[in-house]
């Protein structure tokens, strides 16, 4: 099928199959690398990016069930919304708070943190941890994460965060 | 994703005669809606079809009606859907509270309740609560030019292991809970699983309790519907369990004469990859204790001491 | 918390600019931008995919594998034993017994083993050429319960001082059992490579790029696959999702099926496993039993400790010795005792082998000791807590190989920091209080106090012999070439701030890469806690190595700190002056330690970073679940070199070690992982694990750089015990195997009531 829709604020279109995942859409007709697969079962969260500003997990999604929506993924999340160091805040949160690690669950976790400050600007550590419960992290323990999402939040108004050590 | 997804054909319809239309050939495709049960099959090569009735394009199926005659969820409502709308925080929270306990955002926006009924998991956490609700599914199936529609008790939709009183050629279209649910009556509900998200249930359980003021005696609730998965082929009522409740005052007494006609009649729980046959028994009867507990005002701690 | 300041002669005096400060990461960026490129994202053009077939049986005789006549082969390359064998290749993957093969020769020895390699085009075309391979086999009794194996692949025995005396002597005798199973490392990103043909136009360099701890583990492997020289096989790391010791020695085996499928097609391969194959097929936590029989006096000082280790090593031995190894050697724990045996045997199980996972053996024997002490601590009738402050170490006391540690007593004083951060015994009174109150959940304290000592264990550095080297670059910059590879925890990042300080220049002067080992000196693996404390020693003596070079350059004495604008002019007058910019250091063994590894006597380790832990639950009554409410841990690592990114280490590994004490289980059916699924297998998430409440102590190790300790494993040690110990105190039960998952909680909370009861 002809697929058509917007990635990243961007018209794109594609011929693939109907029941292609979006997760490889994305990766395979976009090279859009940046969202990954860790298990292929919607466990993880490796792939999650948000499908008309919810957040979805792109290995259970067809391709033909994108068609014409709106999606963002990692590679779009400061597209308009960044700071001096060309970073979303919640990435420069990530960067200086230590949120990612190895970096593999990473844009999965920035995509959930941003569907969850997109309608929650003021979360507690619960929700926080709530809106993140369906993104595994194997290396940081989640500590460093949830404090980066936070800090993000009390960021967010002012946005004039720079990239200067937080230490 | 094992295998090979350019061998898959979808058939997109965009309304309902023409997706029944679809269900009506012999050579019928497999309704597709959130997805979240079907690509787990998919990327493990287990394509359960080579043809698929995607059905995201079928607002038919979407939206919650609250009545006078009570709610009625299109199939395609999302646990997000149940989470936030009005009228299930104002008439059934405890659809919200369950809907809070499905595996994480990412698959709450995604999953739908009539996916759920569709795949018959014994395993699913809306049935029981549904069960408690006493709610109805509505299929649908096309008949020549026609439409037809029949509504169904939820107990009995599930006929066994993955079964449902579905016919091949009907599409579920919505739930429906009476408005006779919705006042006069109280629920409680718990999963208990692996983790406390992304979790698939070991034991889940709603029980529901009618306000005492309906019945004859005061503080003696006439009826209680009581509801288990994970615990038997399908998701059950618990009728032994019911029966040891109707018209009795809900004490620790009646709680633990419930536990015990649950356990002896009501489950059939098997060991398997996430739990044990015997711990979802245990658990099972000590659950049940809790909630009823909840819904009674009473402590169970004593009846847990053991 | 910071207590302590660096002393000793390799540290400066001065006060530290770079070091001990959260510097942004070097590898930061590209990880938040989805810039990064993990082995999966690299665009490799005309590249082929390959896969593997595998073994269905727990042990059988591969009789033929044959060829779908029907099929049309054309599309696809296929690589058995046969081939190797035909072509001349060494079917061993080159790692320490030599016992397992790439390919099944004969011998299937466990499921999901490697028995055929095939190559197409695209990842369908070779999964449907897989299909139409048909390999018969006669099946043959197998080998499942380690408990119950013969086949023995080590031994260990380790003496100290006379058992028999102290058992006659002893007040108490306590003994126990304990056992723990497999813990699967569950990186987000499987094992994955891509592997290029041998090119002519290169003088037949065989390229590997991909998804690894150790780079030049390939390299071996490789070199010994095909017959030909080190120098002739080039692995370059790509951008790596986790390691935790799942990628130390299996890349060598995927990494050699790619290369072979690479030279058989004449294309690049990429071999990207699935989760599901990941799970199946790769290495994990070896299971163990370990037994104890403590002998203790009147006042619950540890006489004598007799101390058994069985670890199930799976069907190779590949690390099992070296595992079994630092098990038996830390299987006394931190604890002072004159009388001991330890003995330890790893055993071969028809089950894929079990490998390195980090902690390397220690999270068992930890897990067995501190769930011990709590038992014998009941059965004597003291407090937990003093019974481990009455037999903890002090500075200079001896370790089971009579090693005596300078700054052993760290162990009290991680103890002492623990309890007064998580207010130990006015929370002990408020659970006492609170169960009382009996509403249907019942709170617990544990505690766990370990140890892990920092790098290869024994003689293992001095026969490494690591070699780091700094660069010196054009503009006033230096360069970093290390085999240590950046698997989360900060490695680049880490070197650059300890080549910063040493010279003094500011952090941004320094860059840094992921290794290629073409381009980098074999800095041995990166493992075993030794990234930071053994391989960034050396990186600052050859770091300062270059600056008595540029010291002589200029006529000034060195070890003085540079200002960036002198250091360019007098780097740039080295360079015209024809200097070599390479500066190397080799590992110079500067504890000058000595250990005898026939007798296991002496110097163990280098050095040791020391922790308690405390943990506390809260156990529903109702369904048994465990929820954690606290975690304080304090961790004496030496020097943290990049603070936040220790916490990040200490905080991931404590993580781990409640995945694998409470929810983690791996379940076996017919030697194969049977929940090999991510919703089976199950991850703690956000909402599982409570904020870490983390004291750092810091008393420097004089050789490591700056003071710094391995970190690594360290938390991975005691997690699981103490939270096992708080499940015990919440409900008054015994438990004796992990994971404590609800159905063995249950179990055990009914053996207690029918004791009661028949009581």
């Amino acid at each position: 099928m002809r697929l058509r829709l917007e990635v990243n604020g961007r018209r794109r279109s594609a011929d693939v199959p109907p029941m292609k995942r979006l997760l490889d859409v994305l990766r395979e007709d976009f090279a859009l690398t940046g969202t990954k697969e860790g298990c292929g079962e919607g466990e993880c969260g490796a792939c999650a990016v948000l499908v008309d500003g919810a957040l979805v997990n792109s290995c259970l999604v067809a391709a033909c069930q994108a068609a014409g929506t709106k999606i963002r993924t990692v590679e779009g999340l400061a597209d308009g919304n960044a700071g001096a160091t060309g970073l979303h805040p919640i990435q420069q949160a990530f960067w200086e708070r230590g949120g990612a690690q190895c970096g593999i669950c990473t844009p999965g976790m920035l995509m959930a943190a941003a569907a969850l400050l997109a309608t929650n600007a003021k979360p507690t550590e619960f929700e926080i941890r709530e809106a993140l419960a369906g993104n595994l992290c194997r290396c940081t323990g989640y500590v460093k994460i949830v404090e980066a999402v936070a800090a993000a939040a009390r960021a967010k108004p002012s946005q004039r965060r720079t990239g200067r050590d937080a230490g | 994703m094992r295998g090979d997804s350019s061998t898959f054909e979808v058939v997109r319809p965009r309304g309902l005669a023409e997706a029944l239309a679809e269900l009506a050939d012999p050579d019928r495709p497999m309704p597709l809606a959130g997805g979240t049960d079907l690509f787990v099959l998919l990327n493990d090569g287990r394509a359960p079809a080579r043809r698929y009735l995607d059905l995201t394009l079928l607002d038919e199926l979407r939206g919650i009606e609250s009545s006078s005659a009570g709610l009625r969820l299109g199939a395609r409502t999302t646990y997000t859907d149940l989470r936030h709308s009005r009228a299930i925080l104002r008439r059934a929270p405890i659809l919200a509270e369950m809907a809070a306990t499905i595996g994480a955002v990412a698959i709450q926006n995604r999953g739908t309740l009539g996916g759920s009924l569709g795949n018959a998991s014994p395993a699913s956490d809306p049935a029981p609560v549904l069960l408690a609700l006493d709610a109805t599914v509505e299929l649908a199936r096309r008949e020549g030019r026609r439409v037809e529609r029949r509504t169904l008790a939820l107990s009995d939709f599930f006929t066994g292991y993955r079964a449902t009183a579905a016919r091949a050629n009907e599409l579920v279209t919505a739930v429906s809970i009476p408005a006779s649910s919705l006042s006069g009556w109280r629920y409680a509900y718990r999963k208990v699983g692996a983790r406390r998200a992304q979790a698939i249930s070991k034991v889940v359980a709603a029980v529901g309790v009618s306000d005492p003021a309906r019945s004859d005696r005061p503080r003696h609730p006439a009826a209680a519907r009581i509801a288990f998965g994970s615990v038997a082929a399908t998701t059950v009522r618990a009728g032994a369990a019911e029966g040891v409740l109707a018209g009795r005052r809900l004490d620790p007494a009646a709680a633990a004469e419930a536990r015990a006609a649950l356990v002896a009649h009501d489950i059939r729980p098997i060991d398997d990859l996430r739990s044990s046959a015997d711990y979802r028994t245990l658990v099972a009867g000590r659950i049940l204790v809790t909630l009823l507990a909840d819904l009674g005002g009473f402590s169970a701690a004593d009846l847990l001491a053991g | 918390m910071r207590n302590e300041r660096p002393g000793g002669s390799n540290l400066r005096q001065r006060a530290l600019r770079v070091v001990g400060k959260n510097v942004l990461r070097h590898e930061g960026f590209g990880k938040l931008t989805g810039r990064a490129r993990y082995v999966a994202d690299l665009d490799v053009p005309g590249a082929w995919w390959g896969v593997t077939v595998r073994a269905p049986h727990a042990r059988a005789r591969l009789l033929e594998i044959r060829r779908d006549p029907s099929f049309e082969w054309g599309g696809a390359v296929v690589v058995t034993a046969d081939d190797l064998a035909r072509f001349g290749r060494t079917n061993i993957v080159a790692l320490i017994g030599e016992d397992q093969p790439f390919l099944v020769a004969g011998l299937a020895e466990h499921p999901e083993e490697a028995v055929a390699l095939v190559a197409a085009p695209t990842r369908e075309a070779a999964e449907r050429a897989a299909a139409h391979l048909e390999a018969r086999y006669e099946e043959l009794p197998s080998e499942l319960d380690f408990e119950r194996a013969t086949t023995t692949f080590k031994k260990y025995e380790i003496h100290k001082g006379k058992l028999v005396r102290a058992f006659p002597l002893a007040h108490h005798i306590v003994t126990g059992t304990y056992r723990s199973g497999h813990q699967e490392q569950a990186y987000i990103e499987n094992n994955g490579v891509v592997a290029f043909p041998p090119d002519p136009a290169r003088g037949g360099i065989r390229e590997v790029r991909g998804s690894m701890q150790c780079p030049f583990y390939i390299v071996a492997a490789l070199a010994r696959l095909f017959g030909e020289p080190r120098e002739r096989m080039r692995v370059v790391q790509s951008t790596t999702g986790g390691g935790f010791g799942g990628k130390e020695e299996f890349p060598s085996m995927i990494a050699g099926h790619a290369a072979l499928l690479a030279e058989a097609c004449g294309r690049p391969v990429r071999m990207l496993y699935d989760r599901a194959e990941d799970m199946a097929a790769t290495t994990k936590r070896h299971p163990a039993r370990v037994t104890h029989r403590t002998a203790l006096d009147r006042q619950g000082r540890i006489l004598g400790m007799e101390i058994d280790v069985l670890l199930d090593g799976g069907a190779y031995s590949t690390l099992s010795p070296v595992v079994l190894s630092r098990a038996v050697l830390h299987a006394a724990g931190p604890y002072a005792c004159d009388n001991l045996r330890i003995t330890g045997r790893v055993v071969k199980t028809n089950t894929p082998p079990n490998g390195a996972f980090r902690g390397f053996g220690v999270p068992q024997v930890a897990f067995a000791l501190e769930r011990h002490l709590d038992r014998v601590a009941a059965h004597i009738g003291i407090d937990p807590v003093e019974l481990r402050r009455r037999n903890l170490l002090e500075d200079g006391g001896t370790t089971a190989t009579g090693q005596a540690v300078s700054d052993a007593g760290a162990s009290r004083q991680a103890l002492d920091a623990v309890l007064a951060r998580s207010k130990w015994a006015a929370t002990k009174r408020a659970h006492a209080a609170w169960n009382r109150k009996n509403t249907g959940k019942r709170r617990g304290l544990g505690l766990a106090c370990y140890f892990h000592g920092t790098g290869f264990t024994g003689n293992g550095e001095i026969e490494l012999a690591s070699v780091a080297a700094v660069e010196l670059l054009a503009r006033g910059f230096v360069r970093v070439r290390t085999s240590s590879t950046e698997i989360g925890q900060g490695t680049r990042t880490v070197f650059a701030q300890i080549v910063a300080e040493t010279l003094g220049l500011p952090y941004e002067r320094v860059e840094t890469f992921d290794p290629d080992t073409a381009l980098v000196p074999d800095s041995g693996p990166t493992v075993a806690s030794r990234t930071v404390a053994i391989v960034g020693r050396i990186v600052a003596d050859a770091a300062r190595a270059l600056d008595r070079a540029l010291a002589a350059q200029a006529g000034r004495k060195p070890g003085e700190p540079w200002a960036a604008r002198e250091f360019e002019r007098v780097g740039a007058a080295y360079l015209a002056a024809g200097g070599d910019p390479f500066f190397c250091a080799r590992f110079s063994n500067p504890s000058r330690q000595e250990f005898d590894d026939v007798r296991y006597v002496g110097d163990a380790y280098a050095a040791y970073a020391w922790a308690a832990t405390v943990v506390e639950v809260e156990v529903d009554l109702a369904s048994f679940e465990v929820s954690v409410r606290r975690v304080t841990s304090a961790q004496e690592i030496g020097r943290a070199i990049h603070p936040r990114l220790a916490e990040g280490q200490l905080e991931g590994g404590l993580a781990q070690a409640l995945g694998w004490g409470l929810f983690e289980e791996v379940v076996m059916r017919g030697g194969r992982m049977a929940n090999g699924q991510l919703t089976n297998y199950v991850l703690p998430t956000a909402i599982d694990i409570p904020t870490i409440d983390l004291v750092l102590l810091e008393r420097p190790y004089q050789h490591g750089p700056f003071g710094a300790k391995g970190i690594g494993e360290l938390p991975m040690d005691g997690g699981a015990p103490a939270a096992v110990n708080a499940i015990a105190d919440a409900l008054a039960i015994d438990l004796d195997r992990i994971p404590a998952t609800p159905e063995r909680i249950a179990l055990a909370w009914g053996a207690k009531a029918a004791a009661e009861t028949s009581a």
